[in-house]
């Protein structure tokens, strides 16, 4: 009976210790979002006191005001939309900015997972020695860092003469290789049977593709659609190097210099620019998790 | 013989069709990419565009001599090797952890992901805030009487992309091991604990052989990442990072600003081999350890 008592204690003990690491992680986890967020319901004031230390060359007659320690603190003492309103009123600059984000990133996001469907389809229904060979070299294409990508697409540009404009960014991100082949993975896994009865009942490749194909994918390219959104709506690279112009910068590459000058409104410009990858995560968690999931493991 | 030309023709309208709809990647793929990289390996060997002698090898000689290229390798190596089995590691433990019966697990996972979501710009300023010289960390470390460090500017930037690297990568790895151990077939670690085999005997021998293409494709994803974190850096410091923040993107970026196609294709080129021979190996490696379990 004590022996057995004991087990019990001891499993469970495990389970709630496990459980309390695992809350830490996941508060850990969240925090930095958590308090992007708080943060942005401060004043200006409040941030500029709160953080002004981080600015180099704040005004001499404001640095009265400015601790010299940065508190981060979690609670506003007023909570305020403050910030909200002079980067929605005051400042269109930003909301420019977030909209350069936009037809960057969902042009990309789109055409990549449609071209990736038609591609994938080519790679699963009609299988061969070449095919295989272009397959596997698409992979190491996946697997090659930006460093070594950007300077072909740099020359391409160059050469046809999109240097500079976003379809130097546009173009190299729609023909990336990435989701075609998870979608190519995911299509592999429907039985061959499904295509091969629809053909005998007089149906064209084409029909094929459109009736039996992408209703079976649908959910797969939703979460391939998701990772290339987030990844594209993070770009930092590709704007630095092959965008000349700043007024078309991204968010994302902009927001680094919001630090250096309007510190009070930063994090509410961090926190606009996240809502649409909220607003996903929330809508599509599971498909995201579906589409992390397929990406585990090369051969399959 | 016309049946046979009918039936000729029709062979090669099908193979025709059936490349059509590999045809508009490829074709994409082709122009943006692999002619343009052959292009990089000509201008590789070339002493410069214009007058385009053959120099062999110079251009690489060249840039083992840069200082510059030399600090961002270090760098961006050094980062990579400590960073990334930590990530793997840490995961895949977390992911055996989790897979336990805990309460509130998808609750868990979202907040796992979270990160994975949330754009890097974004949270940038909280790490700015944290890491900062008279930032919180430096606050707490305080408490315990330590001396404050600038943690942006020494040494210790390792430490902070790691951290950063770990938070960023985390849940997305132990999701991805979740689901490879769920699909760990149960019946042969059954038979295995009947046999009495040991548990650290079912880890080593079944369950890490099972997981190997898993491993192999989380520690390719955490590499790709690692040569991703100079946004982050980009982010927190701007174009011109502490020394050892020097990573090799910096080095492009700057490469790229000169426009010196030399230095810059050549670099290229030596990546793109570096990583083709570590994927390989990492390929050769899961192929020997996991051989048995070939599904």
């Amino acid at each position: 009976m004590m022996q057995r008592i004991k087990r019990i204690f001891r499993k469970h003990f495990l389970t709630a210790l496990l459980f309390v690491l695992a809350l830490i992680a996941a508060v850990l986890f969240i925090l930095p979002t958590v308090l992007t967020i708080t943060n942005s319901f401060m004043t200006e004031k409040e941030i500029t006191a709160n953080y002004g230390a981080m600015i180099d060359n704040a005004a001499a007659d404001k640095k009265a005001y400015i601790s010299e320690d940065l508190n981060l603190k979690f609670i506003p003492d007023k909570v305020s939309l403050q910030q909200y309103a002079s980067v929605l009123f005051k400042s269109p600059d930003y909301l420019l900015k977030f909209w350069n984000s936009v037809i960057l990133v969902v042009p990309i996001t789109v055409f990549q997972v449609l071209l990736a469907a038609v591609t994938a389809y080519g790679f699963s229904r009609y299988r061969g020695r070449i095919r295989e060979i272009i397959f596997f070299s698409y992979i190491i294409l996946m697997l090659m860092p930006y460093q070594v990508t950007l300077v072909p697409n740099y020359l391409v540009s160059d050469w046809i003469g999109i240097l500079g404009t976003r379809w130097a960014i546009i173009l190299p991100g729609i023909f990336s290789p990435f989701s075609v082949y998870l979608l190519t993975k995911v299509m592999r896994r429907i039985p061959k049977a499904y295509f091969e009865a629809a053909r005998l009942d007089g149906a064209s490749e084409i029909q094929v593709f459109f009736q039996i194909c992408l209703p079976l994918c649908r959910s797969a390219m939703l979460s391939v659609g998701l990772l290339v959104f987030i990844d594209y709506w993070n770009m930092v690279e590709q704007p630095l190097i092959l965008l000349k112009d700043e007024a078309q910068y991204p968010l994302s590459v902009f927001l680094s210099q919001i630090n250096t000058g309007d510190v009070g409104l930063a994090f509410a410009v961090a926190v606009v620019y996240m809502i649409p990858a909220l607003l996903l995560f929330l809508y599509g968690e599971e498909y995201l998790v579906e589409g992390i999931t397929y990406s585990g493991g090369v051969k399959g | 013989m016309p049946v046979n030309k009918n039936k000729l023709r029709k062979r090669l309208r099908e193979g025709a069709l059936s490349w059509s709809w590999l045809l508009p990647s490829l074709i994409g793929v082709l122009i943006f990419f692999i002619v343009p990289f052959c292009v990089v390996i000509y201008y590789s060997v070339l002493d410069n565009p214009i007058f385009a002698n053959f120099v062999g090898i110079d251009n690489f000689i060249k840039l083992f001599q840069n200082a510059a290229f030399l600090r961002a390798t270090r760098n961006t190596l050094i980062f990579s090797v400590i960073a990334v089995p930590l990530s793997v590691v840490l995961s895949l433990w977390m992911a055996f952890a989790l897979n336990s019966k805990i309460p509130g697990k998808s609750w868990l996972r979202s907040c796992f992901l979270c990160p994975l979501m949330v754009p890097i710009a974004s949270v940038v300023l909280v790490w700015q805030v944290i890491f900062h010289n008279h930032g919180t960390l430096n606050q707490i470390t305080e408490l315990f009487g330590m001396e404050p460090v600038d943690w942006l500017k020494t040494n210790w930037s390792y430490g902070v992309l790691t951290v950063m690297f770990l938070w960023k990568t985390l849940g997305y790895n132990m999701i991805l091991f979740m689901s490879a151990i769920a699909g760990i077939p149960q019946d042969i670690i059954e038979v295995a604990q009947l046999e009495g085999a040991s548990s650290f005997y079912t880890f080593l021998h079944i369950k890490l052989r099972y997981l190997s293409p898993t491993i192999l494709f989380v520690t390719i994803l955490s590499i790709i990442s690692s040569f991703k974190m100079f946004r982050e850096v980009y982010l927190l410091t701007g174009d011109y990072p502490f020394e050892s923040m020097y990573l090799l993107q910096h080095f492009m970026n700057n490469t790229f600003n000169s426009l010196d196609y030399q230095k810059l294709s050549s670099a290229a080129v030596l990546l793109a081999i570096v990583m083709i021979i570590i994927i390989g190996i990492l390929f050769l490696v899961e192929r020997k350890f996991g051989e048995d379990v070939e599904e």
